[in-house]
């Protein structure tokens, strides 16, 4: 390489980085730095009013899992906090479990559509995708309260006589979860299927292979990268949840978000809030590292 | 074809379960939509068609308020992010990939993988700080936190439409003597435009959706739609929600409709 063309290629690292500062700045603001600053809360100790105080405390930390006994001292499992951290993470699992088993056959008719008719069954999926998460929420909430459109329909039907109590359960926040979460399902899956080739199907029915062994044995392991991807997209904003578990949980039924609100809230207890999202963060981080690792360990096998 | 031929693509069940699946997506929503006509009180009885809750929306302060702070944040957003991320977009594609450039990608990419509530309450501890040294109040702490989580929805598209740039233009334009400037004014950015838009279109929706991030960082008062629907949530039930629900609905599939129709045109 000529010095001339060197200097040249110096130019365009420099200008590349001189284009992408502006957004680097705003995000080290907003969205990395800010973590930051939680980290360092979650080792103080917790304000009277809110807020912390500057004191090196670990009972932030602490806090995740154990509770200080009043009268002795001695710390104990914090039944309360083990019970939503099982139930954030219950419901995520039950979530993604639904969600495949549902979007699983829907991905698969789309990619199955003549090419014309596809683009118009894949633009509904994304509809709901791209709309607001609150008003989904709510219109889930209007068809499974008391008085909503699931026991009313139910009623006249003369089914049940009783309106069925869903809303505020957990059953509630799942289906919920489930509802608004599944074209993160499908999208993904539907990537997959649209790249596999159905002549593979052919060779399987050939060889005498059932439907189901079809299913097991030929389409499952080659679309495996859309079903990690869309079981990671469903899983993360749903360990994370916030809106869903707070509008159709009542309150009661609080996963670890709600929790992490309640810290910060009425619970005055801010470092033990930056714990408990530091703790959500590394769990979330850690099912992407999986996802990531095996999207490569795909690729490089060539697959 | 009249005789049944056995097709290889057919699994049991799943064309039945495909269209049930759609037929759920869409049943709550439309209820949704159906219900802000109802001309009774009640979210749950059919009283006839009316429009008194949309105009009931209308006349209210409060929607009226939040309606305008949500499309104030989302204009102010949509164009600080796009700006920057078609800043970011240039400089990350059709170069020579670079020491760092892995960095600046998870960068853009952070806000999509940190889950929104941990992102809002860093938010609200990081402005009750600044809240407090400088007194400084407003909307300004929104419109940041805003224009900072739809930076990767702005940078896809236009990124996308970069790549696929054909590089040979402006090699052309530099030939005939353009100046840099130039060149990117007549040549790259009239070809980069679509992106552009889309990208714009992203972020504008995006913001003008969020719930959580909106919940922690706003002052009192600083109510924006969806933050008012979460609060009126918690209180009696009426259908001018649905009636607002269902503005904000039309409002994002118009957006989508457009964003579809001016990526797909360019494949």
């Amino acid at each position: 390489m000529s010095v001339a063309e060197k200097a040249q290629e110096a130019q365009s690292v420099r200008n590349g980085w001189l284009l992408s500062t502006p957004a680097l700045i705003i995000l080290t603001l907003f969205a990395v730095g800010p973590l930051m600053i939680v980290v360092v809360y979650s080792f103080l100790a917790p304000g009277q009013y809110g807020n912390v105080e500057w004191k090196l405390s670990l009972d932030g930390w602490r806090g995740i899992l154990w509770t200080k006994d009043i009268f002795d001292d001695t710390y104990g499992l914090a039944d309360a906090n083990v019970t939503i951290f099982w139930r954030s993470v219950k419901l995520s699992i039950l979530t993604t479990l639904l969600t495949f088993a549902v979007g699983f056959p829907t991905a698969w008719f789309i990619a199955t559509r003549p090419a014309k008719s596809r683009a118009l069954w894949l633009f509904l999926i994304t509809i709901p995708f791209w709309t607001n998460l609150l008003i989904r929420t709510y219109a889930i909430n209007e068809v499974i309260r008391n008085e909503g459109l699931l026991n009313t329909v139910l009623i006249k039907l003369g089914v049940i006589s009783e309106p069925l109590r869903i809303i505020y359960t957990d059953t509630a926040v799942f289906i919920g979860m489930a509802y608004v979460y599944l074209p993160l399902m499908v999208l993904p899956l539907f990537a997959a299927i649209d790249r596999f080739d159905m002549k593979l199907l052919e060779a399987g029915y050939d060889l005498y292979a059932s439907r189901m062994q079809v299913l097991r044995r030929v389409i499952l392991p080659i679309v495996k990268p859309g079903i990690i991807a869309g079981s990671i997209l469903v899983f993360v904003p749903s360990l994370g949840a916030y809106v869903t578990p707070r509008v159709l949980g009542g309150g009661k039924q609080m996963m670890i978000g709600n929790f992490i609100d309640l810290q910060f809230g009425q619970g005055r207890n801010w470092p033990l809030g930056a714990a408990l999202s530091l703790t959500l963060l590394i769990i979330v981080t850690g099912a992407l590292l999986i996802y990531v690792k095996y999207a490569n360990r795909d690729v490089s096998n060539g697959h | 074809m009249a005789t049944k031929t056995f097709s290889v693509a057919k699994l049991p069940g799943f064309t039945t379960t495909a269209i049930l699946v759609f037929i759920i997506l869409y049943l709550p929503i439309l209820t949704l939509v159906a219900y802000s006509f109802n001309a009774s009180q009640s979210v749950a009885i059919w009283g006839g068609f009316s429009l008194d809750w949309y105009v009931k929306a209308w006349n209210n302060d409060a929607v009226k308020d939040a309606t305008v702070r949500s499309l104030l944040i989302a204009v102010c957003a949509a164009v600080i992010s796009t700006a920057v991320a078609t800043m970011a977009a240039l400089g990350t594609t059709r170069r020579k990939a670079f020491k760092g450039q892995t960095f600046i990608y998870v960068m853009i990419n952070q806000p999509l993988m940190v889950p929104e509530i941990v992102t809002a309450v860093s938010l609200l501890i990081l402005f009750g700080m600044v809240k407090q040294a400088t007194g400084i109040q407003g909307i300004g702490y929104v419109i940041f936190a805003h224009s900072a989580f739809c930076i990767p929805f702005a940078y896809l598209p236009i990124r996308a439409r970069l790549e696929g740039m054909d590089l040979t233009l402006e090699t052309a334009a530099a030939d005939l003597y353009a100046t840099p400037w130039q060149t990117f004014r007549h040549v790259t950015l009239p070809i980069l435009l679509p992106g552009v838009i889309a990208g714009a279109m992203l972020a504008f929706v995006i913001s003008l959706d969020d719930v959580v991030i909106t919940e922690f960082t706003k002052s009192g008062g600083q109510d924006t739609l969806p933050t008012y629907m979460l609060g009126q949530m918690r209180r009696q039930l009426t259908p001018e929600i649905n009636a607002i629900s269902s503005m904000l609905l039309a409002l994002t599939v118009v957006l989508l409709t457009a964003f579809f129709l001016l990526t797909r045109k360019n494949d």
